[in-house]
């Protein structure tokens, strides 16, 4: 019964979309502010029966209800609760589903908290929104129905694959695809607009806290997907430039892009058209990672040749969105206003800069992954696009990008003085390069790169510092004064200086771990010791224990230092015996920001043991740095020109004006 | 500055980045872009000494050989020809007599493959995806792969009901 009924519900939410997507534009053509006003409640309808859907699937997960199959595929009733939960989008089906529950929610939230905006433009999203999930559904109900019935139910399912039985993945897909489907919504204005033929400043303002929420998940996502590959798939590696992991990352470039064009937009009234093609394009880049990893064709060209309904679906709703969004674009973007003058060195002209670095970066990134597909399908050749390649490329771009960005906070609206603002610098170009010489004298002149870009790190998170100090008067008058200052300046330059410092804290983890990452592997015997990075680890012994639904070989570890015990770790082996498959459950020890990394690899015939042990200096200001990125994201939608419903100050009436 | 200088000035800039772009991705994709091969074709082909390609194939049951300090060797096969590997270091874990591999380094002098990484970022069903698409194209798939290689694309629910019921 729980299947037929979220079955029932997610057919009753396609009907539900189905009315939104057509019903909303006629009553924005008619003027009929009944008709508009319908959009809200189906979205609000349509949020509760997905919503329903899922709830199903999950439960139909936690009862191991195997007449399903996507249970009996994807689970057993000896998982634990937790992996069984989040089974529910470890697999394609469900996954699409949770795509659409997402999508529905952020419809819903519009409809929820869009009271202040525009009837017939808040009717026009909520239509886009439903085109967006009509599609979607059909492409669930027509190819990946997660509710399908075997007709004799087995006894048992054949379990989740082992390396997604773990937190990660209770984490990560949800917060990716909050930061995916979320620009579905800045997708949706943009249509919308452009649909209207009218944009104003008023209208970035309604766009940019959903960007910001999309790019907080986005952000928080790909991180957590890094920090899980670090640590599950035990090769100590955090970021291999797979397709999959460029398929995340593409639209985040585009959208950081797309809130600093916003920006523009908002305060200035300029680089309208700009940011509504950035809209399109983020939200095109989420679409392209979806079909990427969800039509198989990464997996194989020649099975996406074979099998092609789910990928030829997919690829049409791309086509029609991307398509039919550019085009709207290129036909209606000339009838948008053009907006406020600004000189190339202004606040503008460093957004400007910025927005240029990203989307090429973002580019950078699309030709290595594509590239390799189409070289394929066209010559059938067949190559791979690595590291090296992302490394040479995308790297360097960030380096200007970097050493502008303290420059850009610094400089007035429409006129700004480089001079001053380099003043104003001094101190963090100082600090920088002290940092740099301590570092090179420190080091011996073993690198020259990396103190280099370690100094670009302590400028960019010196400048942010500095433009706080600037801001409050820090240093040049009373505490007490400073401080009121500070309680005082706006939330959202707050979050823009801890966002910016994020990239510096991150740059520097990237750095210190690629540079003095110390490895070490051996087979080792017990009361055998191995010396990585100053740190003595001595195997006690090897043991056999039982977990849930696998056995696991434990090896245990004590760890010194200068002859202190620190710590004991335990990195293991497990075997899962359902699908006859094994994992590596790496140990880690945490010093400072610094990690010991233990993992095991197969038993020699002797009772030895080969063993990867690395010492990773600063890693994880990898991801410490995008958690303060999301930090000043969060504290920037918290500040009040954003607050959906507040009511504005007087002030802020600025900011619509025409700039001329 | 007038709009016209303006805009001048912005499209110059993009201009300039654009190309600074497309130079930084011509000289990557000059220098790292490895191809990929099977042994059939590296025999055919004559490939040179100390040029970097990925070989992929089976790794065929009893040639994997164990020596000191982590040193492996083994051969990769694909129906057609071998070709024997060494490499040194961890394999991974879902590495098997029998399954499919890829490796990555160049050949030396002897003609052995030097790897300096083999990989395991199979799917699911422990076939790496440009195996799987080499050796159809030879037509020396195995049906016990070809069940499941085309990954979830391909399972139907009639496709498991049958599964179940063998």
């Amino acid at each position: 019964m729980i299947a037929e009924t979220g079955h029932y519900a997610l057919v009753l939410a396609l009907a539900l979309a189905l009315i939104q997507s057509t019903v909303p534009i006629l009553g924005a053509r008619l003027r009929d502010g009944a008709l508009m006003n319908v959009a809200r409640s189906t979205a609000l309808a349509q949020l509760l029966f997905v919503a329903l859907s899922f709830a199903a699937l999950v439960m139909l997960h936690v009862t191991s209800d195997f007449s399903v199959v996507n249970v009996f595929e994807n689970s057993h009733s000896l998982k634990p609760l937790i992996y069984k939960i989040t089974g529910v989008w470890g697999n394609h089906e469900g996954s699409m589903l949770l795509w659409v529950s997402i999508l529905a929610l952020f419809g819903g939230l519009v409809a929820g908290f869009g009271n202040n905006l525009p009837i017939s433009l808040r009717a026009h999203v909520l239509a886009v929104q439903a085109w967006i999930a009509s599609a979607f559904y059909l492409f669930i109900l027509i190819t990946s129905n997660p509710f399908l019935r075997i007709a004799d139910p087995p006894i048992e399912g054949r379990d989740l694959n082992p390396v997604l039985q773990d937190i990660g993945l209770a984490v990560h897909p949800p917060m990716l695809y909050l930061g995916y489907v979320g620009f579905s919504i800045s997708f949706s204005f943009a249509i919308a607009a452009l649909i209207e033929g009218r944009i104003d400043a008023a209208w970035a303002r309604w766009v940019r806290p959903w960007t910001l929420v999309a790019w907080i998940f986005l952000t928080l996502g790909i991180a957590m997907g890094s920090y899980w590959a670090y640590y599950e798939l035990g090769w100590g590696g955090w970021w291999f430039w797979d397709p999959v992991e460029n398929a995340s990352l593409m639209p985040w470039p585009a959208g950081t892009a797309l809130l600093h064009s916003a920006l523009v937009m908002e305060k200035r009234n300029a680089l309208k058209v700009w940011t509504i093609l950035l809209s399109i394009l983020t939200f095109s880049l989420s679409l392209l990672g979806t079909f990427l990893v969800r039509s198989g064709v990464l997996t194989s060209v020649h099975a996406f040749a074979t099998d092609p309904t789910r990928g030829v679906f997919i690829l049409l709703i791309l086509c029609i969105f991307i398509g039919g969004g550019l085009t709207l674009y290129a036909w209606r973007a000339s009838a948008l206003k053009q907006g406020g003058l600004f000189a190339p060195i202004s606040r503008e002209g460093a957004l400007v800069l910025n927005n240029l670095f990203l989307t090429t970066a973002c580019a950078t990134v699309f030709i290595g992954t594509l590239y390799p597909l189409a070289l394929e399908v066209v010559t059938g050749d067949k190559i791979s696009v690595g590291a090296p390649f992302f490394n040479l490329t995308f790297a360097p771009l960030f380096v200007p990008l970097m050493i502008a960005v303290p420059f850009g906070p610094m400089l007035a609206w429409k006129r700004g003085d480089l001079v001053a603002a380099a003043q104003r610098l001094l101190a963090a170009g100082v600090a920088a390069l002290v940092a740099i010489a301590m570092l090179w004298a420190w080091t011996g002149g073993g690198s020259t790169l990396a103190p280099l870009a370690i100094g670009l790190a302590v400028f960019v998170i010196a400048g942010a510092l500095s433009d706080l100090a600037e801001r409050t008067g820090a240093f040049r008058t009373p505490f007490a004064i400073a401080a009121r200052r500070a309680r005082g300046l706006p939330r959202s330059t707050w979050g823009s200086a801890f966002a910016h410092a994020g990239v510096g804290v991150a740059l520097i983890g990237i750095v210190c771990e690629t540079t003095w990452n110390s490895e070490h592997i051996a087979t080792m015997r017990p009361d055998d010791v191995a010396k990585v990075a100053g740190y003595d680890l001595k195997l006690d012994g090897l043991t056999q224990a039982q977990g849930p639904n696998f056995r696991e070989m434990v090896a245990q570890f004590t760890v010194t230092l200068d002859g202190r015990r620190l710590a004991v770790m335990t990195p293991s082996k497990r075997n899962f015996t359902t699908r006859g498959s094994s994992t590596t459950e790496a140990a880690l020890l945490t010093r400072g920001a610094s990690q010991l990394y233990i993992s095991l690899g197969e038993l020699t015939g002797d009772g030895a043991i080969a063993v990867r042990i690395y010492h990773k200096p600063l890693v994880l200001l990898i991801w410490l740095g995008p958690i303060l990125m999301a930090f000043g994201g969060l504290l920037s939608l918290s500040d009040r020109r954003l607050r959906v419903g507040a009511p504005k100050p007087a002030k802020a009436m600025r900011g619509l004006q025409a700039a001329e | 500055m007038t709009r016209k200088q303006r805009r001048l000035t912005i499209i110059g800039g993009s201009l300039a980045v654009l190309a600074l772009a497309a130079g930084l991705v011509l000289n990557a994709m000059r220098d790292s872009i490895v191809f990929f091969s099977t042994p059939t074709m590296v025999a055919e082909k004559h490939v040179l000494p100390g040029r970097r390609f990925r070989l992929g194939g089976l790794v065929q049951p009893g040639t994997l050989k164990r020596g000191d300090n982590l040193a492996v060797t083994f051969e990769v096969a694909d129906g057609g020809a071998k070709l024997p590997v060494a490499y040194t270091g961890l394999l991974p874990d879902l590495f098997r007599e029998g399954q499919g591999v890829v490796a990555e380094g160049a050949l030396d002098a002897t003609g052995v493959f030097r790897a300096d990484t083999v990989l395991a970022k199979h799917d699911e069903t422990y076939m790496p995806k440009d195996v799987a698409d080499a050796l159809k194209k030879q037509g020396h798939w195995k049906d016990d792969y070809g069940a499941g290689a085309n990954g979830s694309a391909s399972r139907t629910a009639q496709g498991v009901v049958q599964g179940v019921k063998q």
